[in-house]
């Protein structure tokens, strides 16, 4: 903890008047940046519970003048998302079978590549860590076609487990560094130690470092759980009929090129595709920020 | 046999990693390195023809857009991101009374998808219908705010948006570090009467110096791939003004039918990544590993 | 994990169950999400039901087709073609090239749609002499759409000619309204594009310049002239127009704000959902010129294995032209019918005068494909020429030198 405002350890003569003053400026600037972040948020649940009629009348940023919850039940049960309408719900499922499986694979895989790299270091070790952090920068829109190509040759183009594959690959990158970073921070003699005990490669990990993990755990289900979630590039692409995942839906019901725009249902449908995401935000931030401080951005 | 496994285990335990690694990231580019030495169109071809396609994109002037684009934007949205993530968490390390409510507020837009919450900044930054009108309309009629709409300042507004949706990961992840930072070392200097910024311009920001690897490693992958955020808040325009390699690919790509000139893109981007992030990474991982 | 597992099976089960019966059978990916349009679709999912058919609805919306496009290729490239795909212009034949297309021709001999399609319009349908795609509808893109109200308080007519325009605009703008409500979006921009080349330059030049890419025609005084009139219009729009989408200009439109808007036919549901009367509180009429843009939505059939889905392709292809749906689904959507035997007593205004146009132009060879809707010129070659108009539209670049970056990007297109 880092006690700068402890008044008792300030040598320097400061009025109390002035001191009240620069507290009284970081509110206000921390509450400036909370509006920033906060504009998008406010616009998207104003719009959502007005009406059609108010919104193309009306100011786009202002409050509603009569609040409506239709636009929310409309988006959950009642859009149309092609022929079917009935809202995000049904693709919601998929999204799930999706996200849960491909981040539990991404994390167990990432800690047990981060705990190789970091606590097992042998000749190329190092390079290979870096070629597979140098994966994270590929473009997605360049693996779009040679990974159909090759999904379709495994049988699994167009199904949940191909799109659980697909991403459980590219997240590899990101979850190898996380780990790595936190394991790295944990004293080699520890291994030392264990392996003098008789310990082997899989006993050490699970004993000793999966039980150390917790932080780092959090911190990249939080990771991976947003990343494939919001994912819409890959659930486009590699989905069919019955597969597609909760953001195709939400494009659907947005992104109409010749139809009358719903703004109010557009909003809501977003809201509601983003609460998951949200509330893991909300529920786990305070360990999201105990997970980071624990060490995983340490070198 | 059992004594051969457990000695290699390690290796073991990361191959399947690393061949996927292989195959679907390196395998992939010489794919599309290929690719871009073809004249495909609509599905890939494989009979190599030459550098045309690169002749073809060094000559439009909309991939030059492109490319300046990544910079103005790579650049800006990394260095302001960080510094703004790095004052937010020193603002909000000074014992602040709602921290876990704000925290929220600044993490949460790392947590929407940018497919609808461009329509909302799309609004906001309007001059008919956001910021510019509202502050016109609270009698300041010479209030103007028009980036969006206009060509030479439009990419900006994609920093603004970009910078909302990823610098309170940036500020969580140098809290993080203000967190661990030890304080008896802290102390010891505030008793020695250093002055208070001085002892984060000399003792605690260069202590995070890893946090910087990770909040660029993660900033650089969000600017290089940012698309969805085009897409959403202004499509490429006006024109093509705020036009991304990754847009311009993917407009190639897909909804062109010109998979040649698209590969050959994916080639020049794959380059820039590499020009910034290799010698970074390197530079970075020899130190940690003195 | 389990749990998903199970689950899992379960999907390939049903699958696998659904695909035993020998029955019709349809995946069909489409990009008509919203409520509109999804109706229409659905009038044809309701129909195939009621022939015994199977639909599974594979629906991708956004960019005009761009993320269904790309789920396609994904798809086809994984050996997974959908059995039914949403597919216009210029791209069937091209997809036809990559031979995964089926071919139809059994279906459209069997309903003799040679003799109810306009000639130019079925020429849109067939590759290399065989029926490869089925026409849903026809939209009008070189349309005006005018405020009523506005245009008779400022006492002017629906302009004829492109001059007509300019000083209708200059009167408008001098009372304080905004001539030509648009949104700054490259196809919007190539749609008014489209429409000025057209008027200007007439059908011949149109063919010529966008439609055979002739070198001569993209570089003549025409076309200098055409890009003048674009740089006319863009002071006829509000600063504001960047990046707006259509539907809000239209709404500009509606609500008196600005007098016109140039927007293919879909920009009536807009002002029919207001519950705006068309003659009345809105007015329609062609742009100025002569001709007639269409832009004709069609079904393309991929190569699929399986009797089920080759019935559902013929049953579909059957279905699509078939009267009936073809005056179900446009009175939904806003459009006409592609067949021309369709009685157009239910549907308004608009659409007759558009029904009656298509029938003389056609007859006198001024029906011709929109390129901006990509019905004229492959993807690569439209897309160069829209980058071109986009960018001239949104700055300062001269006419001249829009004339020969045109040129340029066209010739570097191949």
């Amino acid at each position: 903890m880092t006690d700068l405002s402890m008044p008792q350890t300030q040598p320097r003569t400061q009025s109390a008047t002035g001191k009240i003053a620069l507290r009284w400026l970081l509110y206000v600037l921390l509450g400036l940046f909370a509006l920033y972040y906060l504009m998008p948020l406010f616009v998207m649940l104003t719009t959502s519970l007005k009406s059609l009629e108010e919104i193309r009348t009306g100011s786009l940023i202002s409050l509603p003048r009569e609040v409506s919850f239709d636009a929310w039940k409309t988006a959950w049960s009642g859009a149309c998302t092609g022929i079917q309408c009935e809202g995000l719900r049904p693709y919601f499922w998929n999204s799930v079978l999706i996200a849960v499986p491909a981040v539990f694979l991404s994390t167990l895989l990432g800690a047990l590549n981060g705990y190789v790299v970091a606590q097992w270091r042998f000749k190329g070790a190092n390079i290979i860590f870096s070629l597979m952090l140098f994966g994270c920068f590929i473009p997605f829109q360049v693996v779009l076609l040679p990974m159909a190509r090759l999904l379709g040759m495994m049988g699994i183009a167009g199904t949940i487990p191909g799109l659980i594959f697909v991403h459980v690959i590219y997240g590899l990158g990101f979850t190898t560094l996380f780990f790595r970073n936190y394991y790295v921070t944990i004293p080699s003699e520890l291994t030392k130690a264990a392996r003098v005990d008789g310990a082997g490669f899989m006993r050490i990990f699970w004993s000793i470092f999966l039980p150390l993990s917790l932080p780092i755990i959090v911190v990249t289900v939080i990771w991976q759980f947003t990343q494939i979630w919001n994912d819409f590039l890959f659930g486009v692409s590699f989905s069919q009929a019955g597969t597609q995942p909760v953001t195709v839906a939400l494009n659907n019901i947005v992104n109409s090129t010749t139809g009358v725009k719903e703004y109010n249902v557009d909003m809501a449908a977003a809201i509601i595709a983003g609460l998951p995401t949200l509330l893991v935000y909300v529920v786990a931030g305070k360990y999201f920020i105990r997970g980071l401080t624990a060490g995983s951005v340490k070198g | 046999m059992s004594e051969w496994l457990e000695n290699h285990l390690p290796k073991v335990v990361l191959a399947p990693s690393f061949i996927a690694v292989l195959i679907f990231v390196y395998g992939f580019i010489g794919w599309t390195a290929w690719v871009s030495l073809t004249r495909s169109k609509l599905l890939p071809k494989y009979e190599i023809k030459g550098f045309i396609q690169y002749e073809r994109l060094f000559d439009s002037p909309r991939w030059d857009t492109a490319i300046n684009n990544l910079y103005i934007f790579g650049a800006l949205f990394i260095v302001i991101a960080m510094v703004l993530g790095l004052l937010l968490a020193i603002l909000l390390d000074q014992k602040i009374r709602v921290e876990g409510a704000i925290r929220t507020i600044y993490l949460y837009p790392m947590a929407l998808s940018m497919i609808v919450t461009g329509t909302a900044w799309k609004w906001i930054l309007n001059p008919g219908l956001g910021i510019e009108s509202m502050v016109q309309g609270w009698g300041f009629p010479n209030f103007e705010f028009d980036w969006l709409v206009n060509p030479d300042y439009a990419i900006y507004t994609i920093v603004i948006a970009a910078i909302w949706q990823s610098s309170g990961f940036v500020m969580a992840l140098f809290l993080a570090g203000l967190r661990s930072v030890d304080g008896e070392i802290i102390k010891a200097a505030q008793v020695d009467g250093i002055p208070t910024w001085r002892i984060y311009t000399a003792i605690i920001i260069p202590s995070m110096a890893p946090i910087f690897l990770s909040a660029f490693i993660v900033l650089a992958h969000l600017a290089i791939k940012s698309f969805d955020l085009v897409i959403a808040l202004t499509g490429g325009g006006p024109g093509y003004a705020t036009d991304l390699p990754a847009t311009y690919m993917y407009a190639m790509a897909f909804s062109r039918g010109d998979i040649g000139q698209a590969a050959s893109s994916a080639m020049i981007m794959m380059l820039v990544v590499f020009a910034i992030v290799v010698p970074y990474l390197y530079s970075e991982l020899r130190a940690k590993n003195d | 994990m389990k749990r998903f597992a199970f689950a899992t099976v379960s999907t390939l089960a049903v699958a696998a169950g659904s695909s035993a019966v020998a029955e019709p059978q349809a995946e069909v990916l489409h990009w008509w999400t919203s409520g509109g349009e999804a109706k229409s679709v659905a009038v044809l999912q309701e129909e195939f039901a009621s022939n015994g058919g199977t639909w599974t609805d594979m629906p991708v919306a956004g960019g005009g087709g761009d993320a269904a496009m790309t789920a396609l290729r994904a798809r086809v490239l994984a050996g997974n073609a959908p059995t039914a795909v949403q597919l216009k212009g210029p791209a069937i034949q091209e997809w036809y090239e990559e031979g995964v297309l089926a071919d139809i021709s059994n279906v459209a001999e069997a309903e003799g749609w040679a003799e109810v399609l306009p000639a130019s319009i079925a020429g849109h349908m067939k590759c290399e002499g065989t029926w490869c795609a089925a026409p849903v509808n026809v939209h009008r893109i070189d349309w005006i759409w005018a405020n009523a109200d506005v245009l008779a308080a400022n006492g002017i007519e629906m302009p004829k000619t492109w001059d007509e325009f300019n000083a209708a605009a200059e009167k408008l703008q001098a009372a304080g309204v905004i001539p030509l409500a648009h949104g700054g979006q490259a196809w919007q921009d190539a749609t008014v594009f489209e429409a000025v080349v057209m008027g200007i330059g007439g059908p011949e030049f149109y063919q010529k310049a966008l439609v055979d890419l002739d070198p001569e025609a993209l570089t003549s005084d025409t076309m200098v002239q055409v890009f003048d009139q674009m740089r006319t219009l863009r002071g006829y729009v509000d600063e504001n127009f960047s990046g707006r989408d259509w539907n809000l200009a239209t709404a500009m439109v509606m609500n008196g704000e600005a007098a016109f808007q140039i927007m293919g036919d879909w920009a009536k549901g807009e002002f029919l959902a207001a519950g705006k009367k068309p003659g009345e509180d809105f007015l329609c009429a062609s742009t100025p010129g002569d001709g007639y843009l269409y832009n004709v939505d069609s079904f393309a059939m991929f190569d699929v294995d399986g009797d089920d889905k080759r019935a559902g392709q013929e049953l579909l292809a059957k279905l699509i032209v078939a009267p009936n749906f073809q005056e179900v689904f446009n009175l939904n959507k806003g459009s006409i019918p592609a067949r021309t035997d369709v009685a157009l007593d239910k549907f308004d205004i608009c659409a007759q005068i558009s029904a009656e146009d298509m029938g003389s132009t056609s007859a006198n060879g001024s029906l011709l494909p929109s390129y901006a809707h990509g019905m004229a010129l492959r993807g690569s070659q439209a897309g160069a020429i829209t980058d071109v108009v986009t960018a001239h539209f949104n700055s300062d670049i001269s006419s001249q030198d829009a004339v020969q970056q045109l040129a340029d990007a066209v010739a570097n297109s191949y």
